[in-house]
């Protein structure tokens, strides 16, 4: 077991950041951004959400425009830049946006178009890091009131926090370890496996449910046989497809799926002392409680 | 290392070079091997593989290419493009081709996928951020499926995931100035 550590240690020195939350995270997943920003506001990390931000164009724009879907996201750069802040972002798509569209610049060629769309003059000075990375430096310590014994946490990268690996800064794009060292420290045991980064089906569940729930079942189902308790996520669309279809795949299977997802920052907020109500943890369409009211944790 | 030769040679043709140019990618690098398929999350439903896809480009196979189901059941999870031994970002072809399909105005044989996204982008022209349920019923009245969906309603607003109004900032105009800007720039380059 790993041993909570002191709650008697400050945070090192004050860490600021620019806040850029994208669309679901004012939505339907409220719940991964009230977690987050308890969690940072508990370790000392304050985040400044960016004024009139837009969404950064999704999968939308990247399958329908290549200029649209580096210009949506240049904008949010820009204004994180004017800032002077590193930016910090929870949700995997709007992460892998702006990451891939700040790469990009970097080649004039683009830099000058992509200028040009926004009548405005860029720079690629500017970073950005994931929720994920912010929280999980190592550097930060936790304050552990209640350490997640017990709990197995098969945790899932999904596609965005990993490919491409040189772009987003993945440690390993096959076997990421960022979020299992995390829940480790944490107190949880965490699941060896082997579709942490395998896609959920991404954004195609209007239009090809089947996919979805074929790709999402798989990674359950698999996930469960390792004993995992729940699956830890740092993506809406991951979490979506995750946690909203499991009463379908258990009519089309004819057996039970039933396998909680919650944000990784909701585990962090339950260790860190904040009750499940604080971290709404009753939004979710599979319901975590019983779990973890089993497991002492709620 | 061979990297930068052309190891199984098609007829030279427009499609190839234009694809080539287009993208950067040494389609010609290609050699068949099948890992990009092998990992593909989505290749089971596919009507030609991601490796048939690179092959049909290296032939000149446009028609084959640009009116595949396989080019919008291409989920951009990257995959293949981690995994390729030949270095081909197979995702940012099938991107492209994406692109080129729309650009020409082809009907493309997963309408839905386009008219899902169309559906996304209208939601962030108006209010600058998407708004969930005007998505929703955009996409159901525009694909002609106008109860799709309908019976999770209970469900979704039980947990709270759905608002009843849409966020409002003032970069919505920025968006449609932007959105405006990039089709006009997209235009005079092709």
């Amino acid at each position: 077991m790993v041993q909570a550590e002191s709650s008697s240690l400050e945070p090192v020195a004050k860490r600021v950041y620019s806040y850029y939350p994208g669309c679901s995270l004012h939505a339907s997943a409220k719940e991964f951004d009230v977690s987050a920003k308890l969690v940072c506001q508990k370790l000392g990390i304050e985040l400044r959400e960016l004024e009139d931000w837009i969404c950064c164009g999704a999968s939308a724009a990247h399958s329908t425009s290549h200029l649209l879907s580096l210009a949506l996201p240049a904008h949010t750069l820009k204004q994180a830049g004017e800032k002077g802040l590193p930016l910090a972002v929870p949700c995997a798509m709007c992460f892998s946006r702006l990451r891939i569209t700040l790469h990009e610049l970097k080649k004039k060629e683009t830099l000058d178009l992509v200028s040009r769309t926004l009548e405005k003059e860029l720079s690629t000075d500017v970073t950005v890091e994931s929720m994920l990375d912010v929280l999980a430096n190592e550097s930060i310590s936790l304050p552990v009131t209640k350490p997640l014994e017990r709990l197995k946490v098969a945790c899932y990268y999904g596609c965005l926090l990993a490919r491409p690996p040189e772009v987003i800064g993945c440690d390993d794009a096959e076997n990421p370890q960022t979020m299992d060292r995390l829940m480790g420290r944490l107190g949880a045991e965490v699941a060896d496996w082997g579709l942490k980064t395998s896609c959920c089906g991404a954004g195609v569940s209007f239009p090809r449910l089947d996919i979805v729930l074929k790709l999402s079942h798989r990674i359950l189902s698999l996930a469960r046989s390792t004993g995992a308790d729940c699956i830890a996520v740092a993506c809406p669309m991951c979490h979506a497809n995750l946690d909203m279809y499991q009463k379908d795949m258990t009519a089309k299977h004819k057996e039970k799926t039933n396998l909680p997802v919650l944000y990784f920052t909701q585990l962090m907020g339950l260790a860190l002392g904040f009750s499940p109500k604080e971290l709404h943890l009753d939004r979710h369409l599979t319901d975590p409680l019983p779990m973890l009211r089993e497991k002492g944790l709620a | 290392m061979l990297k930068s030769t052309a190891i199984i040679l098609g007829p030279v043709n427009d499609f190839l070079s234009s694809v080539q140019s287009h993208t950067g990618q040494s389609i010609t690098a290609c050699y068949q091997c099948g890992k990009c398929t092998a990992g593909c999350p989505s290749a089971y439903a596919m009507d030609i593989t991601p490796r048939q896809i690179m092959r049909a480009i290296q032939l000149g196979l446009k028609d084959e290419v640009l009116d595949s189901s396989a080019i919008w059941l291409c989920l951009s999870c990257e995959t293949c493009s981690l995994r390729c031994p030949r270095e081909i970002d197979i995702a940012r072809v099938m991107e492209a081709m994406r692109h080129l399909s729309l650009s020409e105005g082809r009907r493309p044989a997963q309408k839905d996928v386009v008219t899902l996204y169309n559906s996304f982008l209208q939601q962030v022209r108006l209010f600058g951020r998407v708004y969930d349920l005007g998505f929703g019923v955009a996409y159901n009245m525009r694909s002609g499926h106008p109860f799709s969906n309908v019976t999770r309603l209970p469900g979704l607003f039980a947990r709270r995931k759905l608002k009843l109004a849409p966020d409002r900032t003032k970069g919505a105009s920025e968006v449609r100035r932007i959105a405006a800007r990039a089709k006009e720039l997209e235009r005079m380059r092709t």
